[in-house]
């Protein structure tokens, strides 16, 4: 880390209330918190619902039979009076089967008048207060609901319900969620623990192949898992970016060296020949003659720097602005009448076979350069008597151009770097350039989302030109 | 004929209005966008050769633009460091009338303004051309000397036209290339020679006295009498 990243880091830790414990700092740490946070908070949800329609429908269903209960008994009172309600508390009790049935009618004293509790509980005290007491029943200690009615008169109703077996469920429920909660922990901690590791191991291969990068190693790449997942997608997208950067290294390199080795011949020339000037030169013409010949060779220092420069300029895409549709027939027509005169003088037949309609998109200029440029070489290198022929085709991406010559051609050695700034083959050694022509070619394909490939003719040397025509490219 | 120097290098300044004046021109030179203006709005050029570059704060498009707003028509000259291509377009978007990379040859740069400061002078549209006695008809596209009809290709129609129409003026090969075939490149093989030399067979070799001349580390020049 920089101190610049170090620093920035900081400031951001500032904003934070409290400084974070070492631990959560950790993006996997924290993605796993709120992994094993989201499991705990879905099985808490579960086991409120579960409860809900357990233990609160048991619950429901008590109220609403001592609601119905006590809506009949006040019925049996209006109609029947207090010897009315007393026979038909006594009858519901032996008619109850399951046992779970609580009556207590007292009168104003609060003494039983019927029923089956033995005395009337301590604290209940409210009408139509709902009460949960535990209660002596038939010897047996258990734990009932109830509701207290006040009658006319000053007598007192309490019906209720055991709700032992509830009470059994709910110790159950409670138990078992007591278990699901600590199995849930388990897995949340688990699960949490593998989440981090995908997490770490995947971030790790990142910043083990960027600090290998920042080392000084570019051939490193994102090693891939092969699943095609998000993370295969981020690495792809960094491995392609780190491509580019790489390949803009490579041609910031090659310029440099080729900056070095190429320009200080002509430097050094030029140099030379007024230093000679000033030095030897006797008369008058003779400086002149110097100073002329210098002049020239500092306008090819000139022009190699243009050639550079607008190859620079194409390789980093900015001239797309230039773009638009264009009749690659008529610019192939000019290219070609432009050096029929000179294939004529050196008996060469230029010709040119294209289809009268031949639309193209891209910048103009450039592709009349890059044409232009496969042209010269070809006519350059073409052996008098023989033939240069452009041809140019619509294929389904595009267009493609190719100009054959029936020269020397270039070895298959030296294929492959005829398109490297500066590189001239042996048999360019002689003729006039700058061993950049190809290069701009290149560069002015690859804007144009196509490729320049090189091709032996069998005899003589055939360059292919592929234009891509989507506006896309 | 007057033209206005607007350069901040010394160097290239002094050497162009030193090379202007041998010519017989009446020359004015700021080295800064805010004089420039000044002169270029207080007087009357033929032609004005501005550098892109300038010091101060006021750079060279923003004089072309602020010349071109006070509906100042005067012919500009752009100079620019060798650069970025799309300067070009920049520069004539701007309303420059011609752009010029450095470095340059002088004969370049006279060449380019003389044709200029001609063209600032509001030629009316013709439909014939005649130089000596050469004759070309832009209507029937039709040429002849001394009454004999001549056979062009259309390109070297277009050569001579544009020749004809620079008579008496140096007209660089990258002149020709870009007024003739709109190519703003130089292409490595010296084109332009042959196709001159080309017309040349078809318009001076039939007749005694040649009108298409090789002005040397410049050009050509379709002149009348030789000088």
């Amino acid at each position: 880390m920089s101190v610049d990243q170090a620093t920035r880091h900081k400031t951001w830790l500032r904003y934070l209330p409290v400084r974070l414990p070492y631990a959560f700092r950790s993006t996997g740490v924290r993605f796993s918190a709120l992994f094993a946070a989201l499991l705990a908070a879905t099985a808490a949800v579960l086991a409120v619902f579960l409860w809900w329609s357990t233990a609160g429908l048991l619950d429901r269903q008590t109220e609403a039979a001592i609601h119905a209960d006590a809506l009949n008994l006040s019925e049996r009172w209006a109609s029947g009076g207090l010897p009315g309600l007393v026979l038909t508390i006594e009858d519901r009790l032996a008619q109850n089967v399951d046992d779970d049935a609580i009556y207590l009618l007292a009168d104003p004293s609060m003494r039983e008048v019927a029923g089956n509790l033995p005395q009337w509980p301590q604290g209940i005290t409210d009408n139509g207060g709902w009460y949960e007491l535990p209660i002596e029943r038939a010897g047996l200690s258990t734990l009932a609901r109830v509701e207290r009615f006040d009658l006319p008169g000053g007598y007192h109703l309490l019906i209720g319900r055991d709700v032992r077996v509830r009470a059994q469920l709910r110790g159950l429920l409670t138990e078992a969620l007591l278990w699901a909660g600590l199995l849930v922990a388990g897995m949340a901690s688990v699960g949490a623990l593998v989440v981090r590791g995908l997490f770490h191991s995947t971030i790790t291969k990142v910043a083990a192949t960027a600090s290998a990068i920042a080392g000084g190693n570019f051939a490193e790449r994102v090693p891939l898992s092969g699943r095609g997942d998000e993370f295969d997608q981020l690495s792809e997208t960094i491995n392609v970016m780190l491509d580019r950067i790489a390949r803009l290294m490579d041609g910031v390199r090659q310029v440099s060296n080729s900056i070095a080795h190429d320009l200080r011949t002509p430097i050094t020339r030029a140099r030379t020949r007024l230093e000679d000037a000033a030095l030897h030169a006797k008369t008058e013409p003779e400086l002149h003659a110097a100073i002329e010949r210098a002049i020239a060779d500092l306008d090819d220092i000139s022009a190699v720097f243009q050639a550079l420069l607008r190859i620079a300029e194409i390789e980093a895409g900015s001239r797309r602005s230039a773009f638009g549709q264009l009749d690659l027939r008529k610019l192939l027509d000019g290219v070609v009448e432009l050096y029929e005169a000179v294939a004529e003088e050196k008996s060469v037949a230029l010709t040119l076979d294209a289809p009268e309609l031949l639309p193209g998109y891209g910048d103009r200029e450039l592709i009349q350069q890059a044409v232009a440029n496969l042209v010269d070489n070809a006519v350059k290198f073409a052996p008098p008597g023989s033939a240069v022929r452009v041809v140019a085709e619509a294929t389904p991406t595009g267009a493609r151009i190719t100009v054959t010559d029936q020269g020397a051609g270039i070895p298959d050695a030296d294929r492959s770097r005829a398109t490297e700034r500066f590189f001239r083959g042996d048999a360019a050694r002689n003729t006039p350039g700058s061993g950049l022509g190809l290069s701009l070619v290149q560069a002015v394909a690859q804007l144009h989302g196509g490729s320049l490939t090189l091709e032996d003719a069998h005899p003589g040397f055939a360059a292919v030109l592929a234009l891509s025509s989507r506006e896309e490219a | 004929m007057r033209i206005l120097v607007v350069e901040d290098d010394k160097d290239v300044a002094g050497f162009v209005v030193r090379g202007l004046k041998e010519v017989g021109f009446v020359v004015d030179h700021a080295d800064n966008g805010r004089d420039g203006l000044f002169l270029a709005a207080s007087e009357s050029y033929d032609a004005i050769i501005l550098d892109r570059m300038l010091p101060g704060g006021i750079d060279g498009l923003r004089v072309l633009e602020t010349i071109r707003g006070q509906k100042n028509s005067v012919p500009v000259l752009i100079l620019s460091a060798l650069g970025e291509v799309d300067d070009r377009v920049k520069g004539l978007k701007a309303g420059g009338d011609d752009y010029l990379t450095k470095p340059f040859a002088f004969a370049e740069l006279l060449a380019r303004v003389e044709a200029l400061a001609r063209r600032g002078k509001g030629e009316s549209p013709v439909t014939k051309l005649v130089v000596d006695d050469l004759e070309l008809d832009l209507l029937s596209r039709q040429v002849k000397r001394a009454g004999q009809k001549i056979d062009l290709q259309p390109r070297e129609f277009r050569l001579l036209e544009f020749l004809m129409r620079h008579d008496g003026q140096v007209v660089t090969r990258t002149m020709l290339l870009e007024g003739v075939w709109d190519y703003h490149f130089d292409p490595q093989t010296n084109v332009i020679d042959v196709h001159v030399s080309r017309l040349r067979q078809k318009v001076d070799k039939p007749f005694p006295t040649p009108l298409i001349h090789t002005v040397r580390n410049a050009g050509y020049m379709l002149r009348a009498e030789p000088a």
